[in-house]
């Protein structure tokens, strides 16, 4: 017996996008399709030795898992059981005759690669979006396998730090800075900007890691998730790590310099300029237009 | 206490990509190349582990001629020696492979650490680290933000989604795959480079860490994303202001 395998993660919103995924390739490839989703405390060790014996056992031919902190934790180490490379961080599963190709993102977005798996298993970890959730019927839920040994990791019970001074989730215009802005100095720019819109600033990740603003500041998957009726993304490339936070935004506007930026596919309105020459004329514009 | 950290050349941040001709891999004609981020926290973190228990940092990186820009920045900013692993098509060799190459050098190494980044950031498949905890037979965690050393074992703090974040202890020796943003980055010294230009880098080759490569997938073709969105592109800052005021409504 074979067929293709979802590996869920409990709880998790990519879970039913992977899920549907499976459906989906099942059909194309003609392959039936089986779901897992493993329970208990997570660790690397006892996941990877419980899925392992299922994959062996049951013999399946692709394995599907949604893309998330935890299976980036622990897939590559399954798929190096079985002598494969994952193939992760995928948004586009195509079957042309019957072959499989996937489309997975290079330098943070900025390309695309197409490739044909070649062998078995074919492991794959889904970005989020490349699938709507949708029907799940006909789909086999299979068992978790015991643990074998005891797993090395100890871990410890989740924790948040400390409540965040800043929240951002109600902020109704959001000034959003990138490493555009080059130095810390320059961020006066970003702060004249979001003082003529009335705006909270925030940032991406590495303006955070440097320590120009504080990390409450940060958008995205390890920050915080917002949803304004503005966003003004500035000198920020637009990572799928940034995007998830802020693709809540009404409207988006971006400035980059570069017209590939992949902040430009989420954004409503496009300025590709530099950000040095267009911040005080605009700050400047906004104070005149508001009176 | 040994630590090894592995350390990937990257194409300079902002350069201008374009296809190759073969479309099989980016134009490489006028990059620069320099170390993937956060390979730099995973040697920030490294060093400081070392400042604060003693010991020696060895950075290991596979890639072409080039790759030595890189990892004498690293031995600049206080890594004690390198492995240079000599692979010219390494964009060639799947993550599998490279982390095969990586955990062969490890091994020469026996050391009581390994770090990595947690994922490059050209390809980015961001699972090198974990493949050589396998292959090696060691524990590892991902994603992480502090690392601490006490009488041999580990605890450290891994970053989930949405703001949450873990203890996990484990045994030494581990591998460990660090997450940007984990420790202040150092500039090297003047004196940090002109050290770096006596420290001992060990040049090897697949062949002699006994590694080959079969291809896990063929590589169809990379291209600039396709635009799906109806971006309204504007030219001046004055069309920019008419919008937000006549369309967005905010002014
Ligand atoms: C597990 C994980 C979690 C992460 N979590 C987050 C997160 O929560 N939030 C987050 O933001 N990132 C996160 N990241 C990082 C993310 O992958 C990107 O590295 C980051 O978002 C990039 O930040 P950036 O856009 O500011 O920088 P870059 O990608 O370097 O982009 C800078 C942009 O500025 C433009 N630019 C440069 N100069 C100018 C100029 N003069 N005028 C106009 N434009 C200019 C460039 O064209 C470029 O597009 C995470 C990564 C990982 C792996
Ligand atoms: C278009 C294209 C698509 C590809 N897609 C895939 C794919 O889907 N799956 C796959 O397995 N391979 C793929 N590859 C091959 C890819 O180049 C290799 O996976 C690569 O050698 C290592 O993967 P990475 O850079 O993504 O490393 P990651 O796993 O993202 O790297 C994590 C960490 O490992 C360390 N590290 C990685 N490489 C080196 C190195 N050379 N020297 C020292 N340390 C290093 C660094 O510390 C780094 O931070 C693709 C190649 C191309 C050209």
């Amino acid at each position: 017996m074979s067929g293709i395998l979802a590996v869920l993660e409990a709880g998790h919103k990519l879970s039913a996008e992977t899920l549907a995924a499976a459906v989906d390739l099942g059909a194309k490839l003609g392959l039936s399709v089986h779901s897992v989703e493993p329970g208990g405390t997570y660790t690397a060790d006892g996941f990877t030795d419980g899925l392992a014996e299922l994959i062996r056992t049951k013999q399946f031919q692709v394995v599907l898992f949604p893309h998330t902190y935890q299976v980036r934790d622990f897939a590559p180490k399954l798929a190096t059981r079985f002598d494969r490379s994952l193939i992760s961080d995928v948004i586009r599963l195509r079957v042309d005759s019957g072959v499989l190709f996937v489309t997975r993102q290079l330098f943070q977005g900025k390309m695309n690669a197409e490739i044909k798996p070649l062998g078995e298993p074919v492991f794959l970890s889904l970005q989020a979006g490349a699938y709507r959730a949708g029907e799940a019927e006909g789909v086999v839920v299979e068992a978790m396998p015991a643990a074998g040994a005891a797993p090395r990791q100890k871990p410890e019970e989740k924790f948040r730090e400390a409540a965040r001074a800043v929240d951002l989730s109600a902020a109704p215009i959001i000034v959003s800075v990138g490493r555009g802005i080059k130095e810390k100095e320059n961020l006066s720019l970003i702060e004249d900007l979001a003082g003529a819109l009335g705006a909270e600033i925030a940032a991406s990740r590495p303006i955070c890691d440097n320590g120009w603003l504080p990390m409450e500041r940060q958008v995205g998957s390890s920050g915080q998730t917002v949803a304004p009726k503005l966003y003004v993304a500035v000198g920020l490339s637009g990572a799928i790590q940034h995007l998830v936070g802020m693709k809540g935004a009404k409207t988006v506007v971006a400035i980059n310099k570069d017209e590939n930026a992949p902040i430009f596919e989420v954004a409503d309105y496009g300025m590709c300029a530099d950000l040095f020459e267009v911040l005080p004329a605009l700050t400047a514009a906004i104070r005149a237009a508001k009176g | 206490m040994k630590i090894l950290v592995a350390i990937k050349q990257v194409p300079a941040r902002d350069s201008l990509l374009t296809a190759a001709a073969s479309g099989k891999w980016i134009d490489e004609s006028n990059l620069e190349y320099e170390i993937n981020e956060p390979d730099a926290y995973a040697l920030e973190e490294a060093l400081q582990l070392k400042e604060a228990h003693g010991g020696e940092v060895v950075a290991v990186c596979a890639g072409p001629d080039r790759a030595s820009a890189t990892i004498r920045e690293a031995l600049a900013k206080g890594a004690d020696r390198a492995i240079h692993i000599a692979v010219d098509d390494i964009v060639d060799w799947d993550t599998l492979a490279t982390a095969k190459l990586l955990a062969a050098a490890v091994k020469t190494e026996a050391p009581d650490l390994v770090l990595t980044g947690l994922q490059s950031d050209d390809v980015g498949a961001g699972q090198a680290g974990v493949v050589m905890a396998e292959l090696l037979g060691l524990p590892h965690a991902t994603i992480i933000m502090q690392v601490d050393i006490e009488g041999g074992m580990l605890r450290v703090k891994r970053e989930l989604e949405d703001g949450w974040f873990q203890h996990v202890g484990m045994p030494l020796p581990a591998v460990l795959t660090i997450q940007s943003g984990i420790k202040k980055l150092r500039y090297a010294t003047l004196m940090g480079i002109k050290k770096a230009k006596t420290k001992e880098v060990k040049t090897l080759t697949p062949g002699e860490l006994g590694v080959s490569h079969v291809a896990s997938y063929e590589l169809v073709g990379v291209t600039l994303p396709q635009k799906s969105k109806q971006t309204q592109m504007v030219k001046t800052v004055a069309e920019l202001v008419e919008k937000l005021k006549n369309e967005v409504h905010v002014l």
